[in-house]
């Protein structure tokens, strides 16, 4: 670096000076196969030029301070500064925005921590005052640094051998109501669903162990229902128990008596933090336990177009710390979600290789290095009468988690998972065999319900209702020039 | 649905609908094939859900062309064990998958005596659970259903 900055002010002067010009800015900077390089849409305040706001956030997320330290001449700064060196206008964005592309060497970050790496690219910057926003939109993650983390502790592939199914959409419920009922009555809930057609069951975000329904008696009177499932069904059946819990501790010791069960799964919530969701990721895998994650509390920083982080980047990092499940969306249910980002998500989680896709909202080319890869969950709103459409957005890697449309069923609960199930197959075989099914699914499912009462009843209640609001994050669209990987 | 009637197995992909006819069958062996998998023809006695070593019916068939050809082996194995499970599996060889692509009965026996579950009871209701078939505890391999 030269000794004096570009406003010819010495660069080593003690005092204040532009991020831009300490070298945080380097429009002819070209990143090399192993930086990570991070996408942030940002909103400078009124004044402050967006080559400066890039800057101060490529400064802010490595190295800087605010103001001139001599001791960075003990280092190889050059090294460790990370570079801003492309900001482009976001189309007809008021206040102004633009995407900032901002490079990072590796070793910047510690090898295996998400803790680490969210601790610069989202620590101190989102709070910045030069911005009046920050969105940390895509990331591209190097195979040097994505084999320093474990994965996912099974992946899909392993995940369907263990439980022996193959070439459709797994089934679940969630337990309805989440919080209130006793164990025992919980197990029924759960029973009947396993019996039905469903796949797995699952615990709440929120069922943890309260006073009504204490973990130990869940696990217990669960496990039972699972175990009875299979005894009248032959197939293996299994429940997301929740080991969240407030201590490392309480989380092992609960997924130990899960294990001693025999339950093939167990499950966590976002809100343990990336560092516990590591632990029991490795945990998961040193004892042969599918890991489902729950993103609860995600959209607190995910869901504004301006602010936050992206919830492709969440993607990434779970399938870096290694989770199996993580729920995703579901194009056509209840929550939030644009169908072309929410097949981005699925893209990111699932594929081996992930080319840039402006329209996905994909702003780099993302090669897993050979990661297993992480099985989505569709849950909130969805119902037998969307099968068709449910396929065809979100494809046959996926969990469909029915519950209302499952436990909400006028004939029963067993009755409303034998009419997922039905639905799923009927739409599996009408698709291997060609058939239009997206434009035919409805065809279809009425074909399968002539000879499957609880199907024609989902039909007849549920089969009109959609969620047709408009999302409040899409992807620009528009083609962002991407960097050549 | 009502249970303790006798059982239908729900393994493979399709158990929850009406048995596939041969046509429907030619049918799912060409999505196979067309997607470059190869057929496997296996059938058993033992029906576990944990089963996953059935016996092969001959080798995998690597570079079937036409369905025809499957159905074909389907049917000399169920005319060989009419009364065994038979499942049609379709494996997918591509690199980052190599596993089973798609899998599904075409034939069960005419009486399903299902599974008998055993409760372990130890300290403090802890429960150990076994699945047992009741056809692989009547008789010995080779000797379960009357051929």
């Amino acid at each position: 670096m030269a000794g004096k900055s570009e406003e010819g002010r010495p660069r080593w002067l003690a005092g204040v000076m532009p991020y831009k010009e300490m070298g945080y800015w380097k429009p002819d900077y070209e990143p090399e196969d192993s930086d990570i390089i991070a996408a942030f849409r940002i909103t400078p305040q009124d004044g402050v030029e967006p080559e400066e706001a890039a800057a101060a956030v490529a400064g802010e997320s490595s190295t800087a301070t605010w103001t001139v330290v001599w001791t960075d001449r003990l280092t190889a700064y050059d090294n460790y500064q990370a570079k801003a060196y492309k900001v482009i206008p976001v189309p007809n964005s008021s206040p102004p925005s633009y995407i900032a592309y901002i490079a990072y060497k590796h070793d910047l970050f510690e090898e295996g921590s998400i803790a680490n790496l969210t601790s610069s690219i989202i620590g101190n910057v989102f709070g910045f005052k030069a911005l009046k926003a920050l969105r940390l939109e895509d990331m591209h993650i190097p195979r040097e640094y994505i084999k320093t983390y474990q994965g996912p502790p099974h992946g899909i592939i392993t995940e369907r051998e263990m439980i022996n199914k193959y070439g459709r959409p797994l089934l679940g419920a969630t337990t309805k109501p989440k919080l209130g009922l006793s164990p025992r009555n919980y197990g029924r809930v759960v029973y009947e669903a396993l019996r039905g057609g469903l796949d797995f069951v699952k615990d709440d975000e929120n069922i943890n162990s309260q006073n009504f329904n204490r973990w130990r008696d869940r696990y217990l009177y669960c496990m039972e229902a699972v175990h009875r499932a299979m005894e009248v069904t032959g197939e293996v059946k299994g429940h997301y128990l929740n080991v969240t819990a407030a201590t490392m501790e309480d989380m092992y010791e609960r997924a130990e008596f899960a294990k001693e069960l025999g339950s093939v799964i167990i499950m966590i919530d976002l809100t343990i933090g990336f560092t516990a969701m590591t632990s029991m990721s490795h945990w998961a895998r040193k004892n042969g336990i599918i890991l489902h994650l729950h993103r609860a509390g995600y959209a607190t920083y995910a869901r504004q177009k301006n602010h936050g982080v992206n919830f492709r980047v969440l993607s990434k990092w779970c399938r870096l710390l290694g989770v199996d499940h993580i729920h995703a969306g579901t194009v056509v249910g209840k929550l939030e979600g644009d169908p072309n980002a929410i097949r981005g998500y699925y893209n990111t989680l699932r594929e081996d290789k992930v080319p840039a896709d402006p329209v996905q909202g994909i702003y780099f080319d993302q090669d897993w290095a050979h990661m297993p890869g992480v099985m989505p969950v569709a849950s909130g709103g969805i119902h037998a009468g969307q099968m068709h459409q449910l396929l065809h957005y979100l494809g046959e890697d996926v969990v469909l988690q029915f519950g209302g449309g499952t436990i909400g069923h006028p004939m029963g609960i067993a009755a409303g998972a034998e009419a997922n199930r039905v639905a799923v197959e009927a739409m599996i075989k009408a698709r291997n065999e060609g058939r239009d099914y997206f434009r035919e699914g409805p065809d279809i499912l009425r074909t399968a319900a002539k000879t499957n009462a609880p199907l024609a009843s989902a039909l007849e209640v549920w089969g009109d209702i959609t969620f047709d609001f408009e999302s409040t994050d899409v992807p620009d669209v528009l083609e962002l020039p991407t960097p050549v990987r | 649905m009502a249970t303790g009637t006798g059982l239908k197995i729900r393994q493979g992909t399709f158990s929850t609908l009406p048995e596939l006819t041969d046509d429907e069958i030619r049918a799912q062996i060409q999505y196979g094939i067309d997607n470059g998998w190869a057929v496997s023809i296996e059938y058993t006695d033992d029906p576990h859900p944990r089963n996953v070593y059935w016996d092969m019916w001959g080798m995998p068939m690597f570079d079937l062309q036409d369905a025809a050809g499957g159905l074909h082996e389907v049917n000399r194995c169920r005319e060989a064990f009419p009364n065994h499970y038979v499942k049609v599996s379709l494996y997918n060889p591509k690199l980052t998958k190599q596993t089973v692509g798609l899998q599904f009965m075409v034939q069960r026996p005419g009486h399903e005596p299902g599974f008998r579950l055993i409760r372990t009871e130890t300290n403090d209701r802890h429960m150990h659970y076994t699945l047992e078939s009741y056809a692989a505890t009547a008789a010995p391999h080779g000797d379960r259903y009357a051929d």
